[in-house]
């Protein structure tokens, strides 16, 4: 089995902005604006045949100097060929959204919806973004960095 | 917003609130609140409203080691229109508080409320944005058993305690009203 990194790269080309291999987790890191493409192609070809999209999160780099905030991670598996892979598509926090991956995988229909909501990243095309963990009224996005750990919320309990 | 017998519209309790005071602490009505709060303590029907980890702890209170059918509690009613104690067990989110209240409101009157466990009472050790910090901020609570979980030793101790409280109270103190919070309705 070839270098699963050098068959995305020899595909896609200048559109995988980064890769690495540490600790054995084979990762690239892509442009978000192409990334639906990529998880098709990564999904539909007979070489990869990634058909289990394993976790889809993200992560908040606020504060540590990295020009895009957030970063989505996505966690792919192909079951034939027990391979696994990692992308990673960075977002700013000015244009905090992304196409969704529904169309391609049902299961990314709850991981977006919870990104959604404790991040606050628009999924484009989902076709049911509202919040699944927190109640309709919350105010704010929890998992962001800058979010007060002693925030109240207006619904019910003591006030802060 | 106090839950008090004033805001109540009916009057529908078992002695008038006028024939009450006129007679005013008559020893008649007090024995005969005396022998209802003797039935009431003794066969109280758990509503176990039960969310988390103290469910784990509460199966083994109601289990044959520490028994709960020794109080005559021993039959959980899963309805609330056939219960009366409605034992609060586990960590309520906020998006489960408005279950709860619809739960409370939908039960009759005389109903009691026992907060099981640390996270009922205070919050417990999620001091965060998703957990309500202690139930009484949306239920009026008649008593109180920390603990994570807490010893079925100390959830008797705190059953005799409700006992007692039952036991002693006037039927003046019926209907109590409705839950603080209420659920709001849905938008369409």
């Amino acid at each position: 089995m070839a270098n699963i990194i050098q068959i995305v790269k020899d595909r896609f080309g200048d559109l995988v902005l980064d890769s690495h291999s540490q600790h054995g987790d084979d990762t690239v890191i892509v442009n978000k604006n192409s990334i639906l493409e990529i998880m098709q192609w990564l999904r539909d070809n007979e070489a990869t045949n990634f058909n289990f999209l394993m976790d889809l999160t993200a992560v908040d780099y606020l504060g540590k100097g990295k020009d895009m905030r957030f970063e989505v991670v996505y966690h792919l598996y192909s079951l034939e060929n027990n391979i696994r892979l990692r992308v990673k598509a960075g977002v700013t926090e000015e244009d905090a959204t992304i196409n969704s991956l529904a169309p391609l995988w049902k299961g990314a229909d709850w991981y977006e919806r919870e990104v959604y909501d404790l991040y606050g990243i628009l999924f484009i095309g989902h076709p049911n973004m509202k919040r699944i963990l927190l109640y309709e009224g919350f105010e704010g996005h929890p998992l962001r960095k800058d979010y007060p750990i002693d925030k109240r919320q207006p619904l019910i309990g003591p006030d802060n | 917003m106090a839950i008090d017998s004033k805001d109540n519209v009916s009057n529908a309790g078992f002695v008038d609130k006028r024939v009450e005071t006129a007679l005013s602490e008559s020893v008649i009505l007090t024995q005969v609140d005396k022998v209802i709060g003797w039935g009431r303590k003794y066969s109280f029907f758990l509503y176990p409203f039960i969310t988390a980890c103290c469910g784990m702890e509460f199966m083994s209170v109601a289990g044959p080691r520490y028994d709960i059918d020794r109080f005559g509690a021993a039959l959980p009613r899963f309805s609330p229109r056939q219960a009366d104690l409605l034992i609060v067990v586990g960590t309520i989110s906020h998006k489960q508080a408005p279950i709860l209240s619809k739960v409370y409101n939908q039960m009759a009157e005389p109903k009691w409320v026992f907060a099981y466990g640390a996270c009922v009472c205070s919050g417990g050790m999620y001091d965060n944005y998703a957990t309500v910090q202690g139930i009484d901020t949306i239920l009026p609570v008649d008593v109180y058993v920390p603990g994570c979980p807490p010893r079925p030793e100390m959830v008797f101790d705190g059953l005799i305690k409700l006992q007692d409280l039952v036991q002693n109270e006037r039927s003046s103190k019926w209907p109590r009203g409705q839950a603080p919070y209420m659920p709001r309705e849905k938008k369409a």
